[in-house]
C-alpha cells in the first residue's frame, strides 16, 4: 500500500465509521444477506410445517375439495397412537433402523480401522468404496430388485453357490422372514462408507504422540486400542450413527423401490405408511397428525442422543 | 524411511489390511458392474439362468431406453428396409421405432432442476453464509439450529403440505416448483456449510480491504469470494447430487412436464414385462456421472461429507 495522506486517513478513520460513509451500513448488509434466505426457509418449512399441524387437527382430504372441513380436535392422535397396525409399521421401523446401524458400524469401523493403516494406494481404494452412498437410492432399490430374482437374479445365484441351495428356493424379497433383511443388506452396501469416512476422520484426528506416550509406557496394542482408539472415536462414531438413524427413520425411496412395503405389510416403514395414509387413501388430516407423531419423536430421540454425546464429547 | 516411528504400521499389517479393504472394495462393486454389463445384454440374455457373464453385447438396451417401437405386419417390414443400426437392432422383433421415448426429456428435467437448485442454493447460501459468518445476527444460532431441525421431517411428511401449497400457486409438475423446492431443502445444509468455510478465512483480508476504500460489497465478491472457492465448489457438488438422486418429492410432485429421472426409470417397460437391459441402461446413464463426479474430485467430497458431519 503506497504511503499517501489519503491512505493515512483511510487508515486513521476507524472502521466502523468509514463503513457508514460508504453506502450500507453492515446491518442492511446482514439482513439483505440473509432475507431471501429466511423467506425461503419459511416458504418452503416452517409455513408448510405450520399448515400440517392446522390439518392434524382437521378430517381435511386432499382429493375433496369441495367438501366441509371439519374440527375433530385431537382424535386424528388418538387414533393413530391406539393403531395397533401403526405399531407394526414402528417395529418395522425400528427392526431396520437397529440392524442397519449394527452393521454399518461393525462394517465401517472395521474398514475406517484397516484404511487408517496408510496401506499403499488406500485413497483409491476409499473412493471405490464410497461409490454406493453418491447413488440415487431410488435406482439403486430399483437394481437390487433385479439382483434378488429368484430365478434369474446374481444375488440369488451367488447365495446359492455358496450355500449349495437352489437358487429359486428362496425369495429374498417375497418372503415374509427375507424381505425385513433384504432391505437391511441393500442399505448397509449403500451406507457403510459414510460411516467409514466418519470413523476415519476421527481416526485421523487421533495425534499421534499419544501412541507414542503410550507405546512410551509399554502399552500394548491391545490396550492402545481400547484406551486410546476406541474412546478418541467414539464421538465420531455417534455422531455418525446420529445421521444414519435420522436418514433412516424417514427412509422412503430405498425400501419402496426394492419392496414396496410388502410382502402384507413387513417392510412397510412408517414413511411408506404414511405415504399411503396421505397419497393413496388420501385421509390428508390424518395423516398429517401422523406426520407430526414422526416429528416428535425423531425431534425428541435426537434431542435425547445429542446430550448423551455432548457428555462423551467432555469426558 | 530414515527415521523410525512406533506409529508407522508394520509392512505385515500394511499388506494384511489393503488385502482386505482391495476384498472389500471389489464385492462392493460387483451390483454396479452386474448393472452395467446388463445394460449391454439382450433380454433374453439378461433374465438367462445361470446369470451370463461372457455374452454378446448388444446396444439392443440403450435402443429401448430411447425409442418407442411398435409392431409391424411382415409385408410394411419387406417394404421398408432398415436404414440405420438402431432401425436394424429393432428388425430382429419385427418392430419398427415409432419415435423417440421420455427418457431424454426426463434425464433433461433432471439437469435442469439439478442445476437450478444447486444455483439458487449456493446463491443465496453464501450471501446468508457470510452475513451469520461476519455480522452480528440476533438468534443465528437458535436460527442455524432451528434450521437443521426441519431436516428431520420425513419429506413425505413436508410433501403433504407442499402438495397442497403449489396446487393453489399453480407450481405443480413445473421446473420452477422443483427448483424452488429442492432450494428450500438443500439451503439450510449449504448455509451451514458454507459459514464453516467462510469462518476459516481470517478477517484481517476484509479489514485490509476495506481500509483500501472497498465497500462491504467489493470486499465481499473480491476478496471472500476468492477464497471461499472450494468450499462454494464442493457444498455446490452436494446440492447437486441430493436434487439429482430426490425421488419422494419428484415421484409425488411431479407426474409429467417436470418428471425428473428417478421416479422414471423403474417404469419403463419393455414388451412381456420390465425391459430389464432398458432399465439398467437407464441407471447406468444416470449413475454414471455422479460416479465419474465422485472419482475425480474425491478430495474436495470425501473432506466435505465428514466436515459437514463432524462440525454439528
Amino acid at each position: 500500500m503506497p504511503d499517501s495522506p489519503a491512505t493515512r486517513a483511510a487508515a486513521a478513520t476507524p472502521v466502523r465509521v468509514a463503513r457508514k460513509i460508504r453506502g450500507l451500513s453492515d446491518r442492511a448488509i446482514a439482513w439483505i444477506f440473509v432475507a431471501p434466505t429466511i423467506f425461503l426457509l419459511l416458504a418452503i418449512n416452517i409455513f408448510p410445517l405450520i399448515w400440517t399441524i392446522n390439518l392434524s387437527f382437521t378430517n381435511f382430504k386432499a382429493n375433496r375439495i369441495g367438501r366441509e372441513v371439519k374440527n375433530v380436535g385431537l382424535r386424528n392422535y388418538e387414533r393413530i397412537l391406539t393403531d395397533s397396525d401403526i405399531w407394526l409399521n414402528m417395529q418395522a421401523t425400528a427392526h431396520f433402523l437397529f440392524w442397519t446401524i449394527f452393521f454399518q458400524v461393525l462394517i465401517g469401523f472395521t474398514l475406517a480401522y484397516l484404511i487408517n493403516k496408510k496401506f499403499k494406494g488406500n485413497d483409491l481404494w476409499t473412493t471405490i468404496i464410497v461409490l454406493p452412498m453418491m447413488l440415487s437410492p431410488a435406482v439403486v432399490g430399483n437394481f437390487w430388485k433385479f439382483l434378488y430374482q429368484p430365478q434369474i437374479g446374481l444375488f440369488n445365484y451367488i447365495v446359492a453357490f455358496f450355500t449349495g441351495k437352489d437358487p429359486s428356493s428362496f425369495e429374498m424379497l417375497g418372503s415374509v422372514n427375507l424381505a425385513p433383511w433384504s432391505i437391511v443388506i441393500v442399505d448397509t452396501w449403500m451406507w457403510t462408507p459414510f460411516v467409514m469416512l466418519i470413523c476415519l476422520a476421527g481416526l485421523r484426528s487421533i495425534p499421534d504422540y499419544i501412541y507414542e506416550a503410550a507405546e512410551v509406557d509399554r502399552a500394548s496394542k491391545l490396550r492402545q486400542f481400547f484406551t486410546i482408539t476406541i474412546p478418541m472415536v467414539l464421538p465420531f462414531l455417534m455422531l455418525a450413527v446420529l445421521f444414519r438413524g435420522i436418514e433412516n427413520f424417514k427412509m422412503f425411496d430405498l425400501v419402496v423401490q426394492l419392496t414396496g412395503g410388502g410382502p402384507g405389510s413387513t417392510t412397510e416403514l412408517t414413511s411408506i405408511n404414511l405415504k399411503r395414509e396421505a397419497f393413496e387413501k388420501w385421509r390428508t388430516g390424518y395423516a398429517s397428525a401422523y406426520a407430526i407423531i414422526l416429528f416428535v419423536t425423531v425431534f425428541g430421540l435426537a434431542s435425547i442422543y445429542v446430550k448423551a454425546l455432548n457428555k462423551v464429547k467432555e469426558r | 524411511m530414515s527415521s523410525f516411528s512406533v506409529t508407522e504400521p508394520s509392512n505385515r499389517s500394511k499388506w494384511f489390511a489393503g488385502t482386505l479393504v482391495i476384498l472389500y472394495a471389489l464385492i462392493t462393486m460387483v451390483p454396479l458392474a452386474w448393472i452395467m454389463l446388463t445394460g449391454f445384454k439382450s433380454p433374453a440374455d439378461a433374465i438367462s439362468y445361470p446369470p451370463k457373464v461372457v455374452f454378446e453385447p448388444t446396444l439392443e438396451g440403450y435402443v429401448n431406453l430411447f425409442t418407442t417401437r411398435t409392431r409391424q405386419t411382415p409385408e410394411f417390414l419387406a417394404a421398408n428396409p432398415p436404414e440405420t443400426w438402431y432401425e436394424e437392432i429393432v428388425r430382429e422383433y419385427d418392430m419398427v421405432i415409432a419415435g423417440p421415448s421420455k427418457f431424454g426429456e426426463r434425464f433433461l428435467n433432471s439437469v435442469i432442476i439439478g442445476f437450478g437448485s444447486t444455483f439458487l442454493s449456493i446463491f443465496l447460501g453464501t450471501l446468508a453464509a457470510y452475513a451469520f459468518s461476519r455480522f452480528k445476527i440476533p438468534l443465528a444460532d437458535d436460527l442455524l439450529f432451528f434450521i437443521l431441525s426441519t431436516r428431520m421431517m420425513p419429506p413425505i411428511a413436508v410433501a403433504i403440505p407442499i402438495f397442497l401449497m403449489y396446487r393453489q400457486l399453480g407450481l405443480s409438475d413445473t421446473h420452477l416448483g422443483m427448483i424452488l423446492l429442492y432450494t428450500g431443502v438443500n439451503i439450510s445444509l449449504a448455509v451451514w456449510l458454507l459459514k464453516g468455510f467462510i469462518d476459516e478465512i481470517p478477517l484481517e483480508y476484509e479489514e485490509a480491504a476495506l481500509i483500501d476504500g472497498y465497500t462491504r460489497f467489493q470486499a465481499f465478491y473480491k476478496v471472500v469470494l476468492p477464497q471461499a472457492a472450494t468450499g462454494i465448489a464442493s457444498t455446490a457438488i452436494f446440492c447437486l447430487i441430493f436434487a439429482w438422486n430426490e425421488y419422494a418429492f419428484a415421484v409425488l410432485l411431479t407426474s409429467g412436464t417436470a418428471q425428473t429421472a428417478p421416479p422414471f426409470i423403474p417404469t419403463i417397460i419393455g414388451v412381456g414385462g420390465l425391459d430389464w437391459p432398458a432399465v439398467a441402461a437407464g441407471a447406468t446413464i444416470f449413475l454414471l456421472p455422479v460416479m465419474i463426479f465422485t472419482i475425480l474430485l474425491r478430495k474436495h467430497l470425501l473432506r466435505g461429507i465428514t466436515f459437514g458431519a463432524v462440525r454439528k
